[in-house]
Order: C-alpha cells, then structure tokens, then sequence
C-alpha cells in the first residue's frame, strides 16, 4: 500500500518533470518560429505601412513605426503622376506592360507544355528522350548568354523595346520548363489508358481533349502559377531589352529605387513596389498549395 | 502528327539551347566592342579575364556568397522545418511567412531591404531611436560589408524554399520507423541523426544544388539591393559583369566570356548532379 503510494508520487514527479521539458520545448519551438516571423514579416509590413503613411513622417519617425497618419496619396502619385525614366504618368503603363507581357507568355507556354509533355510521355518514338533531355538544358541556361543573340534577333524582326519582344523569349524560355512539368506529371497516366483509346479509334487530338486534359488541372495550376510568377518577376530582360514607358514593371522600381535622385519619396516608392508585387501575392496567397507543389516539382525532377 | 507539334517548341529550344550558346562563345572568341564583330581573336579574353580586377572580385563575392548562403539557407530552412514539424499550431500560417518572399521578384524584395540597411531611415535609424544611440549597422555603404548585406538578403529570401522541401521530406519519413526507435529508447536527437537525416539528406543535397544555381545566376538581387554592385564595385557578381560589360561599357566580347564562364560554373555543379541522380536510379532499379 506504502509502496504504491510511494511509486506513485515518483511516477508523478517524473510525469510533471517531463511535462515542464514538454511545455520549455513548447515555449522554445514557438519563440524560435516567432523570431524568425518577425524577420520575415518586417520588409512586407514596412512597405504596406509606408504606403499609407505621410512622407513627413516617414522621414521624422524612420521607415520602421506604426502609422500616424493616413493617406492614400501616395498610391494615386504612384499610379499617375510620379516621374518615371523621364515621363510623368505614373507606373500605371509598366503594370499594364507586365500584364500584356505575362499573360500571353504565360498562356502560350502552357499550352506548347501540355502537348510537349503530352507527346513525349504518350507518343514517344526513336531519340524522344534525347530531345527531352535537351530541351532539359534550356531550364538551367543562364539568361546571360542569350543576351547577344536576342538582342540582334529582336533588332532583326523589329521588336526590340517591345512587350511582344519580351512574350517571344518568355514563351521560348519557358517552354522548356512547362513541357518539364507536364511530361513528369502525365508520365504517371497509365498507358493503357491511352492504349484501350487507340484501340478504339481515337486519334491524337481526341485523346488528347478527352482523356489528358480532363487529368490536367493539377499540373494546369502548378504550371500557370509557376509561369505567371516567374515572368511577372524576370527582370534581366526587361532590363535590357526595354526602356522608359515600355519597361514592365520590375525593371521600372528598381529603375525608380535606384535612380539619381537623393531625395528618397519612401511614400511614393513603397505604393510603387507593393503595386509590383501585387499580383504574385494574390497568387501566391490563394494559390499557395499549387505554387509550394511547382517550387518542389521544379527543384528535384 | 506528333511530331509536327513537337516541331515548332522543339526548333525554339534547340536554337534557344544550342544556337544561342556556340554563338555566345563564338562572341567572346571574336574582336567585338561596341557591336558584335566577328574577327577572330582566339581565347585572349579567356586569359585576360582573370587579370581583370573586376572579375576577381566578382568571382571571390561568388565563392563567398555561394558558400554562406547555401549553408545559412540549409540550416535556417532545416530549424524551420523542424520546428513546424512538431505538431505547431497554425502550421499553415507559419508556412506561408516563411515562403511569400520566393513569390515576390528581388526588384521589390531587393528595394525594401535596401531601405532597411540605409542608415538614415532603416534598422540603425529605429535603433537609435529606441535610444541605443551609437549603435551602427550600416552594410551596403561599406565597401567591405556589402557582400554580407546581399548574402543576407539572400538568404532570407530563399531559407522558406528550404524549410519546404525539409517538411516535404520530414513528412515523407515512415512514422513507424520513429516509432520502433522510441520503443527501442532512442532519444529525439538520436532519431533525427539515425533516422531523419538520412532520409532527407538526398533532399538536401537537391536544395544546395538549388541554391548554388541561383547564386552563379544571382542579378535582379544585386541590381536592386546595392545598384548593380556598390559601394564602387565591391558587390560586383559574374552576372552583374556581364550586364556591365555587353551594356554599360560596350565590351561585348569580354561580357560573353564571363557569361560562358557562369555557363560553365553551372555545369560544374549540374553535371556531377545529373549523373550522380542516374546512378541513385540505376542502384535502385538494380535493387528492386
């Protein structure tokens, strides 16, 4: 009797010892993830903070504070009348810019990617895998040594400082990653699938429209949001291929940011680059689970 | 039919992959300056190269940023990773603020972080004001502390893409192999050596190889944080010498030697890569 009311009282000390580690690797688990929150919230509250705020203050009070005032001007300065690469009509046409240039881009490459990766996973013949492995290559090819050769084939048929310049290399750069995701995703599509349709008469577009694309809308997600986000956010040829009021809108803040002027607008600025990385947010923020799923498919395949 | 749908995308990319490339390296074996020229000089820039200062310093700020940024990025995203993995509340939340900066372009990213390094406005500024007032933090005016600006920076920027790709694979571990290490009286520590790390080492070594792409590819980082390379050159990386060299100062030729030097950075890296993946399937298709 002693002897259980003995072992229970060690038993209870041990529970509670163990319970107080469990609740100090609790306490360290949250404050390990808080702090790095905080680091990584900081840049998107200081700019949506910013934006509202009046430059006096910002300049009195410091970039980072919470909001005294309250104001949505530097948002309508931003969007049409703030003086960008020597125009002062906002950056209103380099986000319409973005958009022409994206969605096009991001349309075509999709497509030209489902059927890519629908042929060479279905209809597959002599050296079909050579050519995907080459079409591999274009994935990892540093954007810098195609500079050149764009530069004079752009200049060649007239679209040099152009959106549909800019659509061009988009759809051929991307197609290599479109037909990467398709081909790995329909890979797993039984062949007998497609076999039993053939047997039944079906050609190559009709099993394509009945049979693959009703499977698609998985990998049609993962590929649209990787594309929309990538092109909406490429600078390197946006930098150089365009200029002024034909730049899309990545290369016009950072144009903005690191411009002559010393007077820093931070107001007018952080409107600026929050209109820029709007769109990728939204998508990022509805569409998180499909963009996780392209990040982790584009990394280890 | 296949192949005539095939042909159009196929055509792109092999110009895109192949034409593109032999004529970059034809480029940077000729005499060109402001325009594209193409007498033919042999590989002189690929010996001069190296005696450019620049260059040397773009390419110990690559070593440097590789190297910090790989393993920083590692173990950051690995503790995030971890951390999640216990059963946090709010997972999903957690998860979606470490990742929305590889959602967001370097162009905005870059910009704000540029302002939180400024001295007169940004972290030393509210510092300060708190009332510590000799503290100092100001990175991208010092031309020897600027590299750690962008590292940082990068870091940041890619520790969620990490931390996704560990859950994935913490995720992916067999909880009854966990399970029979408990019984057996393995400790937490002892079964994130035994068992979890080796089940996510492969996984890490896809994320360095990741991360080591986007570091010899590392441009819209540079231009947007410390404008394309200050203070004066000393955050100068192999591709903000390229955009210098073919656009800024009209030596084409020697623009093209460093872009086909960053090509064969990241076949240094992808190569063993790609081969070593062939073997892990081959060895396993041998197994079973």
């Amino acid at each position: 009797m002693v002897d259980a009311a003995i072992r229970a009282t060690i038993d209870d000390a041990a529970a509670s010892a163990a319970a107080r580690r469990h609740f100090a690797g609790r306490v360290g688990v949250y404050a390990f993830l808080t702090f790095f929150a905080f680091i990584y919230v900081l840049p998107l509250f200081v700019i949506v903070a910013n934006s509202f705020r009046e430059l006096p203050e910002i300049i009195q009070n410091g970039l980072i504070g919470f909001p005294h005032s309250f104001s949505f001007k530097a948002w309508s300065t931003v969007w049409n009348s703030y003086c960008v690469g020597g125009t002062c009509a906002g950056i209103q046409h380099n986000f319409f810019n973005s958009l022409e240039m994206t969605i096009p881009a991001t349309i075509i490459s999709t497509m030209l990617g489902l059927l890519n990766g629908y042929i060479l996973s279905k209809w597959r013949f002599y050296g079909s895998e050579v050519i995907f492995t080459c079409m591999m290559f274009g994935v990892f090819m540093p954007g810098q040594i195609s500079l050149m050769p764009w530069a004079f084939i752009l200049g060649q048929v007239g679209l040099a400082n152009s959106i549909t310049g800019l659509v061009l290399i988009h759809c051929v750069q991307g197609v290599s990653f479109t037909t990467l995701f398709c081909r790995n995703y329909y890979i797993n599509i039984p062949d007998d699938l497609i076999k039993a349709a053939r047997i039944d008469g079906a050609g190559f577009w009709r099993i394509f429209f009945k049979i693959i694309l009703p499977l698609s809308p998985p990998i049609l997600i993962v590929t649209v949001i990787w594309q929309f986000t990538g092109i909406w956010n490429e600078y390197l040829f946006g930098v150089v291929f365009t200029a002024g009021r034909a730049q899309p809108i990545t290369a016009s803040l950072v144009g903005m940011a690191t411009g002559g002027t010393n007077v820093r607008v931070y107001d007018v600025m952080s409107a600026g680059v929050l209109i820029g990385a709007i769109p990728p947010l939204l998508i990022y923020f509805f569409g998180g689970k499909y963009f996780v799923r392209g990040l982790t498919q584009g990394a280890i395949k | 039919m296949p192949f005539i749908v095939l042909a159009p995308s196929l055509a792109a990319s092999f110009i895109y992959v192949f034409v593109f490339t032999i004529w970059t390296f034809y480029i940077s074996l000729s005499d060109s300056s402001l325009l594209p020229t193409y007498g033919f000089v042999g590989f002189q820039h690929y010996i001069s190269i190296w005696a450019n200062q620049r260059w040397q310093i773009a390419y110990s700020n690559l070593f440097l940023f590789s190297a910090l940024y790989v393993v920083f990025a590692i173990l950051i995203g690995l503790g995030l990773a971890i951390a999640i993995d216990q059963r946090v509340r709010g997972e999903a939340i957690w998860r979606t603020i470490f990742l929305y900066p590889l959602a967001v372009s370097f162009a905005v990213t870059g910009t704000v972080w540029a302002w939180l390094y400024s001295p007169n406005a940004g972290i030393e500024f509210f510092v300060r004001n708190l009332g510590w007032t000799d503290f100092t933090f100001r990175l991208t005016t010092d031309r020897r502390l600027a590299i750690y600006a962008v590292i940082a920076t990068g870091i940041w920027q890619s520790s969620g893409f990490a931390m996704a790709l560990f859950l994935a694979g913490l995720r992916s571990v067999d909880p009854d192999l966990v399970k029979a290490a408990q019984i057996d009286g393995a400790g937490m520590f002892r079964i994130y050596r035994k068992v979890i790390i080796p089940t996510i080492a492969p996984i890490a070594i896809a994320v360095t190889v990741v991360l080591l792409q986007f570091a010899i590819k590392t441009f819209d980082l540079v231009a947007a944080l410390t404008n394309n390379g200050g203070p004066g050159v000393s955050t100068t990386f192999p591709a903000t010498y390229v955009y210098d060299l073919m656009f800024q100062r009209g030596q084409i030729a020697e623009g093209a030697t460093a872009a086909i030097l960053m090509l064969a950075a990241l076949a240094v890296v992808l190569v063993p890569y790609a081969l070593w993946l062939v073997w892990r399937r081959r060895a396993e298709s041998g197994h079973g």
